[in-house]
């Protein structure tokens, strides 16, 4: 017997491509933009967002029969901003420098759409092993953009992937930059962001159309 | 059994669990992480001290190295032979003035009463370093750092921090390239004293001109830049007495 059955695998794969949250359902938008200007913030994101996402599915799917439903939102809430203190915390005390690069996003996963979304549309009405590998999917279907992103941001606004120069030095003028090549400044501003996750849209539905939504 | 989840007891009572539970979580969490945190905090102190003063364990030219934790406490009472508190324009050593809430002592200053400001001299080969923090803001959140003068009033070396900064932004504050800018300048001219300025289009990214008072900005980080700007200008006011004192023994 396969590790996973055929459903399970497709709660994993439908959000990297089909069903992703960015390009398809336009959902966790805002740190795709304010994030992604260096690739190793990206990088950090996306398995921030992984761990709360894939443990707060579980735990909302474990809770789901005894939520209220007139306070769930506000229980989803609890549940998220408790794992990210914990998370906090924990990096604080034992991963300090790490604690240091993660500061702001940490804030930001609990106002990231995706999270809730898929709290109350997923875990809310499914077991917590599908709920947890519906967690993995979207964290990864929202990782793999956030990546994508952040490469070309980097490499074309700053010249650089992880920090480390690739193009040459833009001040020293050596290598493309001996040739009249200039970094884009314009790729470093969160506006950038959105025109790159445009063009992957619009990559992703030209080459599937069925993806359109009709006018 | 199946649950009426929907009557206002059961909500009521759900919310006082779920809040007591995630409550104690936290608390027994944040009391038993409590004291390893204040000593990384400490550390991290100590090393930002140490990186301004130009100890550091920097192998290129690209990234920051600091002393590793494990020696930090032992290079640091090695190296910083002075920690004052400059309080009322009189200096007192004060151990430990490296963990002094800067942000609270300004604000004390700000509001018209006496602040605590904490000032470190460092030694090393024979030459003498004063070493003094700052702190201000960025475009999210606070910026601080420290900044490191040698008797004459000449910049040995810089660090910056910040806690929320855009990355590939206003964060590039703490990278090489910038912090480096700073060393060589000089904050005090003929004319008085001049804090650094972080400004656009000064024609000198490679900041070779060490007598402009200037380093070139971030591409993208006007606002970050600025709150460097006038970080450094508000220490070098409030610090001004003591660098006379500097000058006069020189």
């Amino acid at each position: 017997m396969p590790l996973l059955s055929k459903k399970e695998s497709k709660l994993i794969l439908d959000p990297l491509a089909d069903n992703n949250p960015i390009t398809i359902q336009v959902l966790g938008i805002c740190s795709a933009l304010a994030i992604t200007a260096e690739l190793k913030a990206s990088v950090v994101m996306a398995i921030s967002v992984l761990f709360v996402l894939a443990m707060g599915n579980v735990v909302i799917s474990l809770m789901r029969n005894i939520i209220p439903s007139k306070i769930r939102i506000i229980v989803q809430l609890v549940v998220v901003a408790t794992l990210v203190i914990v998370v906090d915390q924990t990096l604080k005390a034992f991963a300090y420098e790490l604690s240091k690069t993660l500061s702001v996003f940490v804030g930001l996963i609990i106002t990231n759409c995706i999270i809730m979304g898929r709290f109350e549309a997923f875990a809310l009405g499914n077991g917590p092993w599908r709920s947890f590998l519906d967690g993995i999917g979207n964290a990864l279907g929202y990782g793999v953009i956030l990546i994508i992103v952040g490469f070309f941001r980097e490499l074309l606004g700053s010249g650089t992937l992880f920090g480390i120069p690739v193009l040459g030095d833009p001040i020293a003028k050596t290598g493309l930059y001996a040739y009249g090549y200039e970094n884009n400044g314009f790729m470093i501003i969160p506006p950038a962001a959105l025109i790159v996750v445009g063009i992957l849209i619009w990559i992703q539905r030209a080459k599937n159309p069925s993806l359109v939504e009709e006018a | 059994m199946a649950l009426n989840t929907d009557k206002n007891s059961y909500t009521v009572l759900f919310s006082v669990i779920m809040v007591s539970v995630v409550g104690a979580i936290l608390a027994y969490l944040a009391t038993g992480l409590k004291d390893k945190i204040t000593e990384n905090q400490r550390f991290e102190k100590q090393q930002n001290i140490l990186y301004a003063m130009g100890v550091h364990n920097n192998t290129d030219e690209s990234s920051v190295n600091f002393i590793p934790t494990t020696e930090v406490d032992q290079r640091f009472s090695e190296l910083i032979k002075g920690q004052y508190v400059i309080q009322d324009g009189e200096a007192t050593p004060q151990e430990d003035a490296f963990m002094i809430d800067l942000k609270k002592e300004l604000d004390l200053i700000k509001s018209g009463r006496d602040g605590k400001l904490p000032l470190f001299i460092g030694e090393q080969d024979g030459k003498t370093y004063y070493i003094f923090p700052m702190y201000g803001k960025g475009l999210w959140d606070a910026i601080w750092g420290y900044m490191s003068v040698d008797e004459t009033l000449t910049i040995t070396g810089v660090y910056f921090d910040h806690k929320g900064e855009t990355p590939g932004l206003g964060a590039n504050i703490k990278m090489r390239f910038f912090m480096d800018d700073f060393i060589g300048e000089s904050i005090v001219s003929e004319t008085g004293y001049t804090p650094i300025e972080v400004v656009k289009g000064n024609n000198d990214p490679l900041n070779s001109d060490k007598s402009d008072a200037q380093v070139d900005a971030l591409a993208g980080a006007t606002i970050t830049g600025n709150g460097v700007s006038a970080m450094i200008k508000e220490s070098i006011r409030l610090y001004e007495p003591y660098f006379d004192m500097v000058r006069s023994l020189n």
